[in-house]
């Protein structure tokens, strides 16, 4: 595509980057690299009660030359390792990786000799999803976040030129994007109360702080 | 350290299970006992059980059930039975017959083709390595099911370490995948195989993995404020 380079930095570029990046998050078009359980989960997660149809996922295509975004489901054993990279290889830019589920992030509980301790020793990975196997529902948390980051993808050089000038003059957003939990994402006071924790580094323990309230024996009386 | 320091109890000046050592640099002692924290310090239980294994003893004559029936008629079929069949074990309602290792391929045969015998079908072939018994430590386990007669029988073939066995593929096709699985888990060579390569792992692996004394290759995990080492490593410290 030639458009991205022609394009002089300014409106017109900004305008064509969100659309074109609009674009691309409204069909994810998945190559699914269902391996072990966590593909029952993925398979469950395009099912109608769960359905990634509402998403434009629903399509999940087996050729990875027509997909963009690989989710890897499963424990990948030191066979699989060499397979899992050439169809990696095969994805055509641009294109992310959702590992999918704790063996496919770290090992899992496959501490030994025969399953890679991650994928993201073979892969470049875009977003970790944890669980054993991850909920239908976190599945969906995972894709929501990768597109929010697929909204934030610059086009092209001149896009990263922008990019670039923007991380200079500090006009980065505080949240990275597809940084926030999503049961702070839905309110907006919750938004600001996130956002406000991050530019003072203290997320982590907002978010602690919040769980104690819940808690009928931590509350302060 | 007297007694009044420490409040009455008496304390070992070197605390126990404190050291370091990995199951597989420990060699096993076959007196050692139960599980419990003396000695490595080893509490997840991949040190192993460590128990006598008495030795294995061939049961006397009338075995009961059609096991009789089996081996009067692989006796009858095989001429040369008492010096291909090792023992005749019968333990908890299961025949076990250990094989002469050359001779498995013609016990096999006999197995499948007898008209009283006609066990048809190869369930399962694996391997088991027996770690400080004797020479012989791997050990090729045969399962053949008579659907005929709806019987089950156990050939067992002993081999030393880098032992080849002749391959029953000829006689049970089936055979043919399990015995590179028993190949690749345990270093057994079957001899006239049609393609004996590894199958479970890469194909440049080095090492069987399922032999007793292979490690298990974890890794250390880290956690926000923790490090756990991988489980044969943990130990229970005092």
């Amino acid at each position: 595509m030639g458009i991205e380079e022609k394009l002089p930095a300014g409106i017109l570029l900004t305008s064509v980057e969100m659309l074109s990046n609009w674009a691309r998050k409204s069909s994810f078009w998945g190559a699914t690299f269902g391996l072990a359980c966590c593909a029952i989960e993925m398979m469950a997660a395009g099912g109608p009660h769960y359905d990634l149809g509402r998403w434009g996922m629903e399509v999940f295509r087996a050729s990875p030359r027509q997909a963009d975004l690989m989710i890897v489901a499963g424990r990948v054993s030191q066979k699989m390792a060499p397979v899992v990279r050439q169809i990696y290889d095969q994805m055509p830019e641009p294109r992310s990786v959702i590992s999918m589920g704790v063996c496919a992030s770290s090992g899992g509980m496959f501490n030994n000799y025969a399953i890679v301790q991650g994928v993201d020793h073979i892969v470049p990975v875009d977003i970790y999803l944890p669980g054993c196997p991850p909920r239908p529902e976190m599945l969906i948390d995972a894709i929501l976040k990768m597109r929010e980051k697929v909204m934030a993808t610059p086009l092209g050089p001149n896009g990263r030129k922008m990019l670039e000038a923007r991380k200079a003059a500090g006009k980065m957003p505080i949240v990275a994007p597809g940084a926030m939990p999503s049961s702070y994402r839905v309110d907006k006071t919750r938004r600001a109360e996130w956002t406000q924790a991050v530019k003072e580094g203290r997320e982590e323990q907002l978010r602690i702080e919040n769980w104690m309230k819940l808690q009928p024996h931590l509350r302060e009386k | 350290m007297s007694i009044e320091s420490t409040g009455g109890v008496p304390v070992n000046a070197e605390p126990v299970g404190a050291d370091i050592d990995a199951p597989a640099q420990v060699p096993p002692n076959p007196q050692k006992g139960m599980f419990g924290i003396t000695g490595t310090g080893d509490v997840s239980g991949f040190g192993g059980l460590v128990r006598r294994t008495p030795d294995v003893v061939g049961t006397p004559k009338p075995y009961g059930g059609y096991f009789d029936e089996v081996t009067d008629a692989l006796e009858e079929a095989y001429p040369l039975f008492a010096d291909a069949i090792e023992k005749v074990v019968v333990d908890r309602d299961e025949l076990t017959l250990h094989v002469k290792p050359e001779r498995i391929a013609e016990v096999a045969q006999i197995m499948r083709d007898d008209e009283s015998l006609r066990f048809e079908l190869c369930s399962s072939v694996s391997g088991v390595d027996y770690l400080n018994s004797d020479a012989r430590r791997l050990h090729v386990t045969y399962h053949l099911t008579s659907m005929t007669y709806r019987r089950r029988v156990r050939l067992e073939v002993a081999v030393p370490v880098d032992g080849a066995v002749p391959s029953v593929t000829s006689v049970y096709p089936t055979a043919d995948w399990q015995e590179r699985e028993t190949y690749d888990m345990f270093g057994v060579i079957f001899t006239g195989h049609p393609n004996l390569t590894r199958i479970l792992m890469p194909d440049d692996w080095e090492g069987h993995p399922q032999r007793k004394d292979y490690p298990l290759g974890g890794v250390p995990v880290e956690y926000k404020g923790a490090e756990i080492p991988p489980p044969d490593q943990r130990r229970v410290y005092q």
